[in-house]
């Protein structure tokens, strides 16, 4: 590369605008499906979870799962969206072997949910609409290639048809891969909060379609791709920064980009087209005969404002001004499932015996470790145990060094952080005779160390002081409180 | 006998189940070769029905009001662990997991099922002649049609193989062959019937209903198969709690209750004078028995049928959309799933399916669904508006329930268009869910049936049956 690239490249960077805007498709944790009262769970042995309904056998007919209505409001609380008197259900009509009624459930023109937001590092990136719908099968293909059109036969498990979904369209409002990072994890963390779903991407709970497109600053918005098959946080960021690359390279080599939808490869590291259509699917949307339309009353209205959970945003502002913790640890802590929770009732616990901000440090350091490590939910920890070890570090019963290690063993056997160090005699002497008189044994013990501290230059004073302080822990067996021993030792050295 | 004093007689222990069962299994021995009124006798299980219901007389048990009847089901209703074909080749060798709702509630009322009875394929035909397992005869003259689609339930009754049968109605299709088989058809309020597992022709406009020979049995009926299910949303809450009774108030004379005959459904081009003659016939005797009658313009039911085959089609060509080879039925295979789907599709599927689906896919596509689907609705608007004008100043409405009497069978095959107009009288109570009955009314020069159409307000039931029981006791003295 030589530097006239170089310049170019910057001065390319500087020309374009990535502009991307989400499709986001949760499914909501209901016990049942979303027309039926088969069991909605992941992973059941294929077609267990089924019914005629589910199934679409001839003459079954859906009926509306209330809970998803409570769902949908909740969400329409959360995002600010429009819920509007009267929403309905269409069918979109196509065939396909995983789908069984050979046409799709799901909102159209009429959604639930309607002009929302959501404010993302202090931008506000728009969500257009939020709507229901049913969930298919899945196909699994065998022999040639695992793809529908080599495979010699498939199989179909209907489990997951029926089950509720909800896709969130955002405005194209979004600049970056990284503001599109922020807007799904924001989005998951609230939807997490409001208790409508798991937004577990890896088991498909949460999936994303990203539309990416490009254009000069100030321009008219450039054509899009849409990029499915991206499931995790990471994949999202690098299929947008590659789409962003190849659209720009495209136009800059005077092509036009296709509107197209495109697949991530997360090996290769890059999208490709679809298999493409000769013409485009009409899906001749009309309204669902067998169902009403959704009407959520005003009692129901209320209740779920009346029972939304303080919101991930407002939580953040809250932890950082009572607590006095930065914004990189309200992130940590509010970015796993029940950790806040877990904080918040380990400093009431505290009653006075430390800070917010020692329960944070812990909390997002070995806390988050064994957390992660376990895959266990923060819910299932003893916040009190927490409490009780900042307490005796707070006390002085035992250094920041011994709590880890009592901290790990609370955290794996359950069990009270007291009750640990009086068992592993851990807890510090901080008795000054106690103290006092260990000193004097290693000074008697120790003349010419001590007679050299006093002739020798602040070099040679420092290396005895330390040799001195290593001698008392050892006659201590570690168990002196440190800060005390200092202390002791350096008032009876100046005494001589 | 009827339902009505079968029921009793068998409640009462004066007669058997079985006894009832044989003399009906008997007649279809008789007749069935000729008229083919079933898809499927179901003799044994009948047999074993009847006994458990004389068993439940001896301990002392009441079976319940229909105990003992026995009763034919279209088959288009799901009966679990049986054949459920819709006429069809494209179910061929499907059996139900489960039982309709009506099923259940039959069965719960003491009837015994006698068989599944012939349609056209999909309920799609005005003559059961679209069935693939050949026509049904009419019994009243077996080189003529019953009427369709449910021509076996209403021949059923007719040829007396059953004393009551379910029939669906979307366009007509329990009316028409009632009228054309001499016996009383009734379609409901949309929504006071469960559809759920009535497979579906067209989703906004099927409603089930019952056949019966005379008008009490066919409110006997109506009133074991109504009522709110929680597996049908568009079933309504408040059936039967907030609608009368029609069997409490058939006796209650028509005296004071104002008709509109509907010059729209009785004086249009293509009704036979016999048929216009008979509903006129049908006012006078009303007026005679106290109503008050008066012509009456409904303008928008001219368009009813335009907008019916828009409507009807579209449903259908979504609800269609699930035979295709994948889960259950008929499987034609191809090289791809896309030509697997195509050749079941084109294999299972008659000719009148297949153009009723071509029709309803072209109606809701892009850049057609406003002009054709989209105007289809506002028609269906315009009727509902225009039905409840008059019932402002009508209790009931009347016209005729056929353009003519049964036609021979290939006369109207070739055509479609022909065949469609069948359907002229009854579609616009499909459109806008209102109930209305068929009741025999006199007979044409060569003794074959016609019917007269009572229409009523949403939920009216109880006035409309009224109205038709007056009209059948007038029926001696007018023919
Ligand atoms: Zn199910």
């Amino acid at each position: 590369m030589t530097d006239t690239t170089d310049t170019a490249d910057a001065s390319r960077t500087d020309q374009w605008e990535t502009v991307v805007g989400l499709e986001v498709h949760v499914e909501l944790a209901t016990v049942t499906k979303l027309f039926c009262a088969c069991p909605n769970l992941f992973g059941a042995e294929p077609n267990t979870n089924i019914c005629p309904v589910c199934l679409g056998l001839p003459g079954s007919l859906p009926v509306l799962n209330e809970r998803v209505v409570e769902f949908a409001l909740r969400v329409g609380e959360a995002f600010h969206f429009d819920v509007p008197e009267r929403s309905i259900f269409h069918r979109k009509n196509y065939f396909y072997p995983d789908m069984p009624k050979d046409f799709q459930t799901t909102q159209y023109d009429e959604p639930i949910c309607l002009a929302g937001w959501l404010d993302v590092d202090g931008v506000r990136v728009g969500i257009t609409r939020a709507h229901l719908e049913e969930d298919t099968g899945k196909s699994v293909h065998l022999g040639g290639g695992g793809r529908i059109h080599d495979a010699s036969h498939s199989l179909v498990d209907y489990n997951r048809a029926g089950v509720p979904l909800m896709e969130i369209v955002s405005e194209p409002d979004m600049r970056s891969s990284e503001q599109a990072r922020r807007y799904v994890e924001e989005l998951r963390a609230t939807l997490l909060a409001i208790g409508v779903s798991d937004v577990k991407m890896e088991e498909g709970s949460l999936r994303v379609d990203a539309n990416i497109s490009v254009r000069h600053y100030g321009d008219e918005f450039g054509t899009r791709a849409e990029i499915k098959n991206v499931n995790s946080l990471r994949s999202l960021a690098r299929a947008i920064d590659y789409e962003h690359d190849r659209q720009i390279e495209m136009l800059e080599r005077g092509e036009r980009v296709k509107q197209e939808t495109r697949h991530w490869d997360e090996e290769a590291g890059c999208t490709r087209p679809g298999r493409s259509k000769e013409e485009p699917d009409d899906y001749r949307y009309f309204p669902e005969p067998d169902l009403v339309p959704i009407a959520p009353s005003a009692e129901l209205r209320a209740h779920v404002r009346a029972s939304m959970p303080e919101l991930p945003a407002a939580q953040r502002t809250r932890l950082i001004d009572e607590w006095g913790i930065n914004d990189h640890e309200a992130g940590v802590l509010l970015s796993t499932p029940g950790l806040a929770e877990y904080a918040e009732t380990a400093v009431v616990a505290l009653d006075g015996g430390g800070t917010p901000k020692d329960v944070v440090n812990w909390a997002t350091n070995d806390v988050l470790s064994y957390v992660n490590e376990t895959g266990l939910s923060p819910a299932l920890l003893a916040p009190e145990m927490l409490a009780e070890l900042v307490r005796l570090v707070g006390d002085g019963t035992i250094s920041r060094n011994q709590a880890r290690d009592v901290l790990a063993e609370s955290l794996r056997e359950e069990k009270w952080p007291k009750a640990i160090v009086s068992e592993r005699g851990l807890a510090q002497v901080s008795d000054e005779g106690a103290l006092g008189a260990a000193v004097d044994d290693v000074l008697a013990q120790n003349a010419d160390a001590v007679e050299e501290w006093r002739s020798g230059d602040d070099k040679v004073k420092k290396k005895k002081r330390g040799f001195l302080m290593g001698e008392c822990m050892k006659a201590l067996k570690g168990q002196g409180n440190p800060q005390l021993l200092n202390r002791l030792l350096d008032e009876r050295l100046a005494r001589g | 006998m009827n339902a009505t004093e079968l029921a009793a007689a068998v409640r009462s222990g004066e007669r058997s189940a079985v006894e009832v069962v044989e003399e009906h299994l008997s007649r279809i021995d008789a007749r069935e070769g000729e008229l083919h009124a079933f898809n499927l006798v179901m003799a044994d299980d009948a047999r074993a029905a009847a006994a458990q219901i004389d068993a439940a007389v001896a301990r002392g048990e009441d079976p319940g009001p229909l105990a003992g009847v026995p009763v034919a089901l279209k088959d288009n209703m799901c009966t679990r662990g049986l054949p459920t074909t819709c006429s069809s080749k494209i179910l061929d060798g499907w059996k139900p997991p489960y039982d309709a709702t009506v099923v259940t509630r039959l069965r719960d009322a003491g009837a015994v099922f006698v068989g599944k009875t012939n349609l056209d394929e999909f309920a799609m035909g005005s003559s059961t002649e679209n069935s693939a397992f050949g026509p049904t005869r009419n019994p009243h003259d077996p080189s003529r049609v019953p009427g369709g689609s449910s021509g076996g339930s209403a021949a059923a009754v007719a040829a007396d193989f059953a004393a009551l049968s379910l029939g669906s109605d979307t366009g007509g299709s329990i009316r028409q062959p009632a009228a054309l088989c001499g016996v009383v058809g009734v379609k409901p309020t949309y929504g006071a019937v469960s559809r759920y597992g009535l497979i579906a022709f067209a989703s906004s406009l099927d409603q089930i209903g019952p056949f019966a020979t005379t008008v009490a049995d066919a409110a006997l009926a109506l009133e074991v198969i109504w009522g709110h299910d929680p597996l049908d949303s568009t079933s309504i809450g408040s059936v039967p709690s907030a609608i009368e009774s029609p069997l409490a108030v058939l006796d209650r004379g028509v005296e004071g209750l104002r008709v509109g005959i509907v010059d729209e459904i009785t004086l249009a081009e293509g009704i036979a004078p016999e048929v216009r003659a008979a509903v006129e016939a049908a006012g006078l005797a009303l007026e005679s028995a106290g109503a008050s009658v008066e012509h009456v313009s409904v303008p928008s039911a001219e368009y009813g049928l335009s907008a019916y085959y828009l409507i009807a089609p579209a449903e259908a060509s979504s609800n269609l959309a699930r035979y295709d080879g994948v889960r259950y039925g008929l499987r034609v295979d191809g090289e791809t799933v896309e030509q697997m789907n195509a050749a079941t599709r084109d294999c299972g599927f008659g000719a009148e399916v297949k153009r009723r689906i071509m029709l309803g896919t072209y109606a809701l596509s892009t850049g057609y669904y406003d002009a054709y689907y989209g105007t289809a609705q506002r028609v269906r608007t315009l009727i509902i508006r225009d039905f409840e004008r008059a019932y402002e100043r009508f209790d009931v409405l009347l016209g005729a329930t056929s353009p003519t009497v049964a036609f021979e069978l290939g006369a109207r095959t070739a055509d479609p268009l022909a065949m469609y107009l069948s359907d002229v009288c009854t579609v616009p109570s499909n459109l806008s869910g209102d109930p209305a009955m068929s009741v025999p009314f006199g007979a044409d020069a060569a003794g074959l049936p016609i019917g007269v159409q009572v229409l009523a307000p949403a939920l009216q039931e109880a006035t409309m049956f009224r109205v038709a029981a007056a009209i059948e006791a007038a029926k001696g003295s007018a023919s």
